[in-house]
């Protein structure tokens, strides 16, 4: 599933970032690494952007942006 | 409680680069760090005032060099370089940092020693690019910033064990107490030898970095503290649905608020102290021409401009507030759906929100835009918003031409009204153009907007300090320099050619001769031959307008015993102030703007098209404007 498709508080796994080169060179160095856990921590008014934390980082994205990128689900148990 | 844990090799001297060789006495440390990890505020505590603002040759990215002496009284040259999240040469702010590290930047020494900032608080994400500047084997210290939070919010590290690990030393310490810097002292006395690390990503790729700096985290028991609950709230208000906005729209109207209701009243004080110093200084000097070049041609000229350094000032102030308290980051998230309806994205509502203060700022922090096409639709609009420039004549003539009378209560009155219709009309204007630019040349298929959400934090009045000098200093040096040299010319205008070794009567001087020139060309906008002369020298900058003005119904004698209002008043139509009002709000009188965006675009193409654009449409809407209010 998409980024995007995660509900506000739940978590997943980051699989694959299909976007530009030097975009998801970007998203990397901010944390958004395949294998790490990704937690949608807010949204934005109107669901767009919203904001996700990633390895104690915590980023705003665009919806259009975050359906490039592939998680897996986890627990929608929010980290501690 | 901190300590400067010693790597574990001694230092060796055979590393160090002949320093004879590059013909400084300086030592030269950078200053290296990602974005949001404080390394401002380090640099800050380690110069003070003792720095200055400089430019790579070639390349737009500012930097500030700070000096300070160390424990045995030499100078040290301490350069703080752009916030970097990698080495990878992508970014012009990466490049330039690999380049000074690397001692490939023309004119600057490879540095002798790098201080790397670290946020403690979010360490596993920025020993990422630890992994990376160990790599250069230049002598490192690894400062480990926000201490005091970090233990306030329970977190913990092994400063020994993460010296060992990187093989550098390492010190906790904290800006915002001084916690620490005694040890960095003793860094800059003495650096140690290269670093020696246990061992190093293999390849330094983001994936690669990061499993590196999560086993040398481990190893240094680092434990992240947890995020206070008041920061979830905090984020739970800015960002809520209905309140976000609310906050925003509030936040953005007391920005304003401020700068009217507190900065008015100060540059009216202000203005009382330049005019009475300027009439004692009059007493002083004998009557003649002399006299006449300090008052008229000096003191007229720069202090009317000077006064509206208060309010311009203020501004400034409560930018740097929101931007340092972590705000600004929150309120580009609630203005991105708004600018995606323009085309634009939120990260460009904080370059705009800086161009109310200046424009050159604001164009310089479009570097943070990813997207090159909508950075510069961004660049080409942020002249449009009503900059500080603007204020000293839109004040003027507001206060000479609108009576004050309250139109909501006693907050609001006439003038105010005024005032926020020009302030739209500009905010308009950018909206069109930018709606105009991205639906053609600047057409983008997938806008990005990527931002990180730094902590929210208390701005320290040490930064805002620094950040208030700089700004001050830039607008004292534009007095002094652009705006004193105008005056002077004009001054010199007015006063030749001598009438029988006496000056001569305006209407017979070189700047007469000058404006008639110029007037069958903005006749149409109900302009004399004075406000011509002050439209061409309002080209330098636009609060130029008011010297000139100043000098030119100074020395008039029917105008000479009016304030500038009165002399306004006395000499130009309702309809005309309009038109000049129109005028300012969309015309690109500035020449520090232009020759920002030729930096930064790289070309003379797009400030010729801006330029162009923005004078076409002054002069068409200022026409417009008088042939509607002449009626």
């Amino acid at each position: 599933m998409a980024l995007s498709d995660l509900t506000e508080g739940s978590s997943g796994v980051l699989a694959e970032l299909d976007l530009p080169p030097r975009v998801a060179e970007h998203l990397m160095n901010l944390g958004f690494i395949p294998g790490v856990e990704v937690t949608v921590a807010r949204s934005g008014p109107g669901g767009d952007p919203r904001i996700y934390r990633v390895d104690g980082a915590e980023v705003a994205l665009r919806r259009d942006l975050a359906r490039h990128i592939a998680v897996s689900e986890i627990d929608g148990k929010a980290e501690a | 409680m901190s300590v400067l844990a010693p790597p574990v090799p001694p230092s060796c001297c055979g590393a160090e680069p002949a320093r004879e060789a590059s013909g400084t006495a300086f030592q030269t440390i950078a200053l290296v760090g990602p974005p949001n990890c404080g390394k401002t505020s380090v640099f800050n505590r380690l110069t003070g005032l003792r720095q200055k603002v400089g430019n790579f040759p070639g390349v737009t990215v500012e930097h500030h060099t700070g000096y300070l002496r160390d424990t045995v009284g030499r100078q040290i040259a301490l350069i703080d370089l752009p916030g970097v999240y990698s080495l990878s040469p992508k970014s012009e702010d990466e490049k330039v940092t690999v380049d000074v590290l690397r001692g490939e930047m023309p004119g600057m020494p490879r540095p002798d020693a790098v201080i790397l900032v670290l946020d403690s608080t979010n360490l596993q994400r920025h020993l990422m690019l630890a992994a990376r500047v160990i790599a250069l084997e230049v002598p490192t210290l690894v400062v480990l910033n926000m201490a005091d939070e970090l233990r306030k919010q329970g977190g913990q590290v092994d400063v020994l064990a993460l010296a060992h690990q990187l093989g550098t030393p390492v010190v906790l310490a904290s800006a915002v107490t001084g916690e620490g810097f005694d040890a960095i002292a003793g860094f800059l006395s003495s650096p140690a030898g290269q670093p020696s690390p246990l061992d190093l990503p293999v390849i330094q790729d983001a994936r690669g970095c990061r499993e590196w700096a999560l086993r040398v985290g481990a190893q240094a028991s680092y434990r992240r503290p947890v995020t206070p609950a008041w920061t979830r709230r905090l984020d739970g208000l800015f960002l809520h649905r209905i309140w976000g906005p609310v906050v925003f729209l509030l936040t953005v109207i007391s920005v304003f608020q401020v700068t009217f209701a507190i900065g008015g009243p100060l540059s009216d004080g202000f203005q009382r102290l330049l005019q009475f110093t300027g009439e004692q200084l009059g007493n002083l000097l004998p009557a003649g021409i002399l006299q006449s070049l300090v008052l008229n041609g000096i003191w007229k000229g720069v202090g009317s401009v000077l006064v509206f350094l208060p309010q311009i000032l203020l501004l400034f102030l409560v930018i740097g507030i929101l931007e340092d308290s972590g705000y600004l980051a929150r309120a580009a998230v609630i203005a991105d759906r708004t600018m995606a309806s323009v085309g634009l994205n939120g990260k460009c509502f904080i370059p705009l929100l800086s161009a109310y203060a200046c424009a050159v700022p604001a164009i310089m922090a479009t570097r943070t835009i990813e997207s090159k096409r909508d950075r510069m639709a961004t660049i080409l609009i942020a002249p449009f918003m009503t900059c500080s420039a603007r204020l000293p004549v839109y004040t003027m003539f507001i206060a000479a031409f609108v009576p004050n009378r309250p139109l909501l209560g006693v907050f609001f009155g006439t003038r105010a009204a005024a005032m926020l219709a020009l302030y739209v009309l500009g905010f308009l204007m950018a909206v069109i153009t930018a709606r105009l630019l991205k639906a053609s040349v600047l057409k983008s298929k997938n806008a990005t907007f990527i931002l990180e959400m730094p902590p929210y934090r208390w701005p320290t009045v040490t930064s805002l300090g620094l950040r208030l000098l700089d700004r001050g200093k830039a607008f004292a040096y534009r007095a002094g320099t652009v705006i004193l040299g105008v005056s002077l010319l004009l001054w010199a205008l007015t006063n030749f050619p001598l009438h029988q070794g006496r000056p001569p009567a305006l209407s017979e001087s070189l700047v007469a001769r000058a404006g008639h020139l110029i007037q069958p060309a903005i006749a149409p906008l109900g302009f004399d031959w004075k406000i011509g002369v002050g439209l061409v020298t309002s080209v330098a900058a636009r609060e130029t307008i008011i010297a000139t003005l100043g000098t030119l119904y100074g020395i008039d004698p029917e105008s000479h015993a009016m304030d500038l209002q009165q002399a306004l008043r006395h000499e130009l139509s309702p309809a005309a102030a309009v038109a000049l009002l129109v005028f300012f709000a969309f015309a690109m009188q500035c020449m520090s703007t232009i020759a920002v965006v030729r930096r930064e675009t790289n070309s003379w193409k797009w400030p010729a098209l801006q330029f162009g654009y923005m004078t076409v449409l002054a002069y068409a809407s200022a026409f417009l404007a008088f042939r509607l209010f002449s009626i």
